[in-house]
């Protein structure tokens, strides 16, 4: 038994999560919630995605030692290569883990929301590959500063709606696919991208996701002969936080979740429910949405999924936060120290790291590099004048 | 024990009357005129939206007039306030979206309902398997709690929706978002049908129900309509008169 098992008849993790969705919705997220736990039970789908991730995913990916940032900073630090999954971050194991049970489902068309547009890209990827019709909701701003990923999606032929409501951002793209899916919930599966949202959700995105850190458990004997000190990992929604945390939560591994300073669900939040779940949620003092702001588009975002909620709750997960100039440090430091540049999500892992290294001499840290940082060149070229 | 608003609608169907409520978004410039104006028009009671960040179940002419409002300084309370000065004898209804209740609590949230004078409350994102807490305090405290009714539920859930409605049952009329339409999709009168069959709670048809020929169209089957998108776009282009003079067509329309 896990800390890490299925939510409550609910959908609990303690006193988070839920299904706070319009009536139309309800049948669809119960439908969804019977057909995953069939297909979750059954040994045929699990080979099929096993062997879809494994294909075309690349899985499973690699842990590198970071030998040279080791020695800067006095720990051992070990990434876990996300990044190299097709596509370029950990969102296509979920989208493939969905993508097959809405075909499963009988489901033709599949929408989602995108931040970064890692998660879009990886919806449009395995759209193309499946013979599915997808479209993206994209927060406007997020057009604009991850241009290179629009281009993407729209030449693996999906459609792209830029949102203009709101904040323009994450939580904005999250509304205008929740209402496409009232719109067309009999055709199609709202693919969401993390950890969050009504039930089942946070639980079938965390299983789907559960690879990453079952791998890291095995490779990380090997490599380390132990379970790393920390596990560490950016948090927006939380799905690559959750995915490396599952395999440690049993451990002795300290579970590090990182926020950026101006999107801090845990760290400034308080309960609240949005999206279909009750979690923690920066709000002002009436319940409105207060607006997240972060140099990252995939953690612009005011809440945070419902077990990471719990998890802050019983004091099993911490949460610091990072601020951006942080993160610029951290994403150049990276590229220069090892070769390798991260996703500026990423990069709020690795600016924790470096600010406790000096409090963890000798440990061993495993942090999740859930994504590779060429789509944040060209706003990093603005930002750096290089 | 029925409500005063469900009491109100029973009355006055057994009377023979189709019942109308238009919604008006509670904050938004000349709100309280428009409501004054629906009132005088014939309106059986009044649906005041409280503006929230992230309506998920409005489309873009309720987006924006609670955008507009959240920008002009409206918060629950101010409306709340506002509404205690209102001085219309038709019963109000709050439209809210949960994280609005579940911030202030469930108990201090109907406390500060009843407080206005407000006797019903419609929370769209709060489904049957999640209205408990809220619903026992409404009780408690004496506001009804209209429950959604939507055309995917299967024939073994509206039972137990129509079970737990006060006020009314609000029929969706069809899939999607708040917003006016150019017909009234089939899934209106069927769903509607289907409701009348199983309850004698009053039930009334809102979401894409635009204009006076489609609401009389509804009433054919209902025993009244909603008018969100299409009140609300005419106070925000032309000002409360010219939401009395639609509520007064739309009465018309559905008393014909």
């Amino acid at each position: 038994m896990t800390l890490m098992s299925a939510p409550s008849d609910t959908g609990r993790f303690g006193e988070f999560g839920g299904r706070f969705v319009p009536e139309t919705l309800v049948p669809a997220c119960q439908d969804l919630e019977a057909a995953f736990r069939d297909a979750w039970a059954d040994p045929a789908f699990r080979d099929e995605l096993a062997t879809v991730l494994r294909d075309y995913a690349g899985r499973p990916s690699i842990l590198t030692e970071c030998h040279n940032l080791s020695k800067q900073l006095g720990i051992r630090l070990v990434l876990k290569r996300e990044d190299l999954n097709h596509t370029g971050s950990h969102k296509i194991n979920n989208v493939l883990g969905q993508t097959l049970l809405a075909r499963r489902m009988g489901k033709q068309r599949l929408v989602a929301e995108t931040g970064a547009g890692q998660h879009g890209v990886a919806s449009a990827t395995a759209a193309a590959l499946f013979g599915m019709e997808c479209k993206v909701y994209m927060g406007a701003v997020d057009v604009q500063r991850q241009a290179l990923n629009v281009f993407r999606m729209k030449l693996l032929g999906s459609e792209v709606e830029a949102v203009h409501s709101g904040s323009r951002t994450l939580k904005d793209a999250v509304n205008e696919a929740m209402r496409d899916w009232v719109a067309t919930v009999e055709t199609t599966h709202y693919c969401l991208g993390s950890v969050m949202g009504p039930h089942p959700y946070p639980w079938m995105v965390r299983e789907f996701h559960r690879v990453i850190g079952d791998e890291a458990h095995a490779q990380c004997h090997e490599l380390l002969g132990d379970v790393p000190d920390f596990a560490v990992a950016c948090v927006g929604g939380g799905s690559n936080a959750i995915g490396i945390f599952s395999g440690f939560v049993d451990e002795r591994t300290r579970l590090i979740g990182v926020e950026p300073a101006g999107g801090a669900a845990v760290g400034r939040g308080q309960p609240g429910v949005v999206h279909g779940m009750r979690s923690y949620l920066m709000q002002d003092e009436y319940g409105q949405v207060q607006e997240a702001h972060s140099i990252s588009a995939g953690l612009d975002y005011p809440g945070v999924g419902p077990e990471h909620s719990y998890l802050a709750s019983i004091g099993r997960a911490e949460y610091p936060t990072v601020t951006d100039a942080e993160v610029i440090e951290a994403f150049q430091l990276m590229a220069r120290s090892e070769g390798i540049i991260p996703a500026l999500e990423c990069a709020h892992a690795l600016a924790w790291i470096v600010r406790a290294a000096p409090s963890m001499q000798g440990a061993t840290v495993l942090m999740n590099l859930s994504g590779r940082g060429d789509k944040d060149v060209n706003q990093m070229m603005d930002v750096l004048a290089l | 024990m029925t409500g005063v608003m469900e009491a109100e609608f029973r009355a006055k169907r057994a009377a023979g009357r189709k019942l109308l409520v238009p919604y008006v978004t509670g904050g938004l410039h000349g709100w309280q005129a428009a409501v004054r104006a629906a009132a005088a028009a014939g309106a059986d009671a009044v649906e005041i939206g409280i503006p929230f960040s992230d309506p998920v179940m409005d489309g873009p002419v309720i987006q924006m007039a609670s955008q507009q409002a959240l920008e002009a300084g409206a918060t629950p309370l101010s409306i709340f306030d506002d509404l205690r000065h209102i001085d219309v004898s038709i019963p109000i209804a709050v439209m809210c979206y949960y994280n609005t209740v579940h911030h202030a609590g469930v108990e201090r949230f109907a406390a500060q309902l009843v407080a206005a004078g407000v006797v019903a409350a419609i929370v769209p994102d709060l489904p049957l398997e999640e209205s408990g807490p809220w619903c026992a305090a409404a009780d408690a405290a004496g506001i009804e709690t209209v429950m959604l009714a939507a055309p995917t539920a299967p024939d073994d859930r509206l039972p137990r929706v129509a079970a737990r409605a006060r006020g009314f049952l609000y029929s969706v009329g069809l899939l999607g978002v708040t917003g006016e339409r150019e017909r009234l999709a089939s899934t209106a009168t069927e769903l509607a049908r289907r409701l009348k069959a199983i309850t004698d709670v009053p039930v009334l048809v809102g979401v894409g129900v635009s204009n006076a020929v489609q609401a009389r169209e509804a009433v054919q089957v209902a025993d009244g309509v909603i008018q969100g998108a299409s009140v609300v776009r005419r106070l925000l282009d032309d000002g409360p008169d010219a939401v009395g003079e639609y509520i007064a067509e739309v009465r018309a329309a559905i008393d014909h």
